[in-house]
C-alpha cells in the first residue's frame, strides 16, 4: 500500500511539472526561444503573490487571478521591450540572455526579499486530505493543483486549436516570414505567447507557494524539471507535457518510496536520461515540417 | 491615380545593392508582370512591394499613400497580399485553417472560403488536411486562395508556376480573369515567359538589378524581349 500512497504522490506531483513545463513548452514552440529563465520566473509570481497577500491581507487563493494579471503583464512587457529583440537572431543569443535574466530576477528576489525561505498561508486547507483508508490519503492541495493542470492544458488546447489568436500562434510557429505576409503581427503574438506561459506558470508557482515553502534560488532545479517533462512527453504536445511531468512525478516518488527520500531526486534524472536515449522524441510529439 | 507607383527605389542586401533606381507603375486591374534570369531582381522588388524588405532609397506608393516603410502587416490591411516564393503554407494547419489564416486582418469583400473552394474545386475535399501532406500544385492553390482571403486590391504571385506540371500551371493562369473580375490587380513574377506574356497587360524586363525594357505585351517583339532578358 505504501507503493500505491507513493505512484498517487507522483501522479499528483507530475501535475504540477505540467503546470510549470507547458509554459516553458509554448514559448520554444512559437518562437524557438530557450527561455532559461523560466524556473525563476516560476518563483517570480510567489514573490509577487506574497506582496497581494501583504498589502491586501486575504487569502493567498484570491491572490492568484491578480497574481496572474499581473505576470502577463510582465511577460508581454519583457518579451515585447527585450526579448524579440532576440528571437530572430538565433539560438545562442536566446540562451545567453534569458540566463543572464535568470541571474538578474534570482539577485533582485535576494535583495528584495533575502534568502529566507518564505510560505504563502492559505490556512487549515493545506492540511487537508481525503483518507482513502488507513495507508493512503489525497491531498486536497495536491489534488487541486492536479485537477488545475488538467484544466489549464485543456483550455489551452482549445485556445490554440479554435480561436484566431490560437491559430496566429501555430502559423507563427510554423513559419514566421509568411504569417507576417499573412498580416500577423509575430512581435504582438510573441509577447502575448510569453504573457501566456507567465499566466500559466503563475497557477503552478503559487500553488506551490501555498504548499510548501520557497526562496530565490529554486528557480534552477525547477526549469530541469519543466525540461525534462516537456522531453519526456515530446514537443509541440501538451498533453505529453502532462505525460512527462506525471512520468517524472512517478520516477521521484517511487525512486524515494524504494531506495530512500535521498534518491528520489537522482532516480528522476537516471529516468529522464533513459528516456531520451530511447526515445529522443519522446511520447507523443507533434511537429510537423513541411 | 495609379495603384501603385515605385519611383527612384534602391534596395540592398546588407552591402549588397539589388535593385538600381526601379520606376514603375501598376494601374488599377491590370495584371503587370515582371520578368527576367534569375538573381536579375524580381523577386527582390516583389518583397519590397510586400514590405518583407525596405528600400534604401526612393518612394513606393500604394493608392496615392507612402508604403516604403510600413511593417507587411499594416500593409496587408491596405490591400496587398503576397504569395510568396516556394507557396510557404503553414504545414501543421489544415488547408481550412490556412484560408481562415489568410483572412486574419479581415478586409471585407467578396473572398470567403467558399468563394476559394469554387475557384479551385481540388481544394474542397482536402478542407480537413494538413497542408503538409498536399502536392505541389495543391499547395500552390491554397496559397494563392489564402492571400485572396485578405481581400487585396494587389496580390503579389512570386514564382507561382515554379516546379510545377503544365496542367497545374493552366489551372492557376486560368483563374487570373475571376481574380480581376474580384477587384484585384495582378502583381506577377515569373520565369516561365512565354506563358506570362499571354495573359499580362504590362510586362518589365529585369536585368541584373535594372528595368532593361518595359511595355505592353503587343508591342513588344520577341527579338526586345530575348535581347533585354539575356542583356545582349
Amino acid at each position: 500500500m505504501d507503493w500505491l500512497n507513493a505512484a498517487t504522490q507522483g501522479i499528483l506531483l507530475g501535475g504540477l511539472y505540467a503546470l510549470f513545463a507547458v509554459g516553458l513548452s509554448l514559448v520554444f514552440g512559437t518562437m524557438r526561444l530557450t527561455n532559461l529563465a523560466h524556473g525563476d520566473l516560476t518563483i517570480l509570481p510567489a514573490y509577487v503573490a506574497l506582496m497581494v497577500v501583504n498589502a491586501l491581507r486575504f487569502n493567498p487563493f484570491y491572490s492568484i487571478p491578480i497574481t496572474m494579471v499581473i505576470m502577463f503583464v510582465f511577460g508581454y512587457l519583457l518579451q515585447r521591450g527585450l526579448l524579440n529583440a532576440i528571437v530572430k537572431t538565433g539560438d545562442v543569443n536566446g540562451v545567453i540572455v534569458t540566463f543572464g535574466i535568470s541571474i538578474v530576477l534570482q539577485n533582485a528576489l535576494l535583495l528584495g526579499f533575502t534568502a529566507n525561505s518564505q510560505g504563502l498561508d492559505a490556512g487549515t486547507v493545506e492540511n487537508l486530505s481525503i483518507k482513502i483508508n488507513d495507508r493512503l490519503a489525497v491531498g486536497w492541495l495536491p489534488l487541486i493543483i492536479f485537477l488545475m493542470s488538467l484544466v489549464v492544458i485543456t483550455v489551452l488546447q482549445i485556445f490554440m486549436g479554435r480561436t484566431k489568436m490560437g491559430r496566429a500562434f501555430r502559423a507563427v510557429s510554423d513559419d514566421q516570414e509568411a504569417a507576417r505576409l499573412m498580416g500577423i503581427n509575430n512581435k504582438h503574438i510573441w509577447a502575448v505567447a510569453m504573457g501566456v506561459a507567465l499566466l500559466i506558470v503563475t497557477i503552478g508557482g503559487v500553488m506551490m507557494a501555498i504548499r510548501t515553502t520557497f526562496d530565490p534560488l529554486l528557480g534552477s532545479q525547477r526549469l530541469i524539471y519543466a525540461f525534462e517533462a516537456v522531453v519526456i512527453g515530446g514537443m509541440g504536445s501538451a498533453w505529453g507535457t502532462l505525460l512527462g511531468g506525471i512520468i517524472l512525478g512517478l520516477a521521484q516518488t517511487l525512486g524515494a518510496q524504494a531506495f530512500g527520500s535521498a534518491w528520489s531526486i537522482l532516480v528522476g534524472h537516471v529516468v529522464f536520461v533513459v528516456i531520451l536515449a530511447l526515445r529522443p522524441q519522446g511520447f507523443l510529439a507533434k511537429t510537423v515540417t513541411s | 491615380m495609379s495603384l501603385l507607383e515605385i519611383t527612384d527605389a534602391s534596395v540592398y542586401y546588407e552591402d549588397f545593392q539589388a535593385l538600381y533606381d526601379i520606376n514603375l507603375t501598376v494601374e488599377e486591374g491590370e495584371i503587370f508582370a515582371c520578368i527576367g534570369a534569375n538573381g536579375a531582381g524580381k523577386s527582390t522588388m516583389l518583397k519590397t512591394v510586400s514590405g518583407v524588405l525596405t528600400p534604401r532609397r526612393g518612394t513606393i506608393l500604394f493608392d496615392g499613400q507612402p508604403i516604403d516603410h510600413m511593417q507587411p502587416h499594416k500593409r496587408v490591411e491596405m490591400g496587398i497580399s503576397m504569395v510568396p516564393e516556394g507557396r510557404r503554407v503553414f504545414p501543421s494547419l489544415t488547408v481550412q485553417e490556412n484560408l481562415i489564416i489568410g483572412a486574419y486582418r479581415g478586409r471585407p469583400g467578396p473572398w470567403t472560403t467558399d468563394a476559394v473552394y469554387e475557384l479551385f474545386p481540388l481544394l474542397e475535399p482536402l478542407k480537413k488536411r494538413q497542408a503538409s501532406g498536399l502536392s505541389g500544385g495543391e499547395q500552390q492553390a491554397l496559397a494563392i486562395g489564402r492571400s485572396l482571403m485578405s481581400n487585396p486590391r494587389l496580390i503579389l504571385m512570386d514564382e507561382v508556376s515554379l516546379g510545377l506540371a503544365p496542367v497545374v500551371i493552366k489551372r492557376i493562369y486560368d483563374a487570373f480573369p475571376t481574380l480581376l473580375e474580384s477587384g484585384c490587380t495582378i502583381f506577377v513574377v515569373e520565369q516561365d515567359v512565354q506563358h506570362v506574356l499571354t495573359v499580362a497587360s504590362h510586362v518589365a524586363c529585369f536585368l541584373e538589378g535594372r528595368i532593361a525594357l518595359q511595355g505592353k505585351p503587343s508591342e513588344l517583339t520577341n527579338e526586345q524581349i530575348t535581347a533585354a532578358y539575356f542583356g545582349v
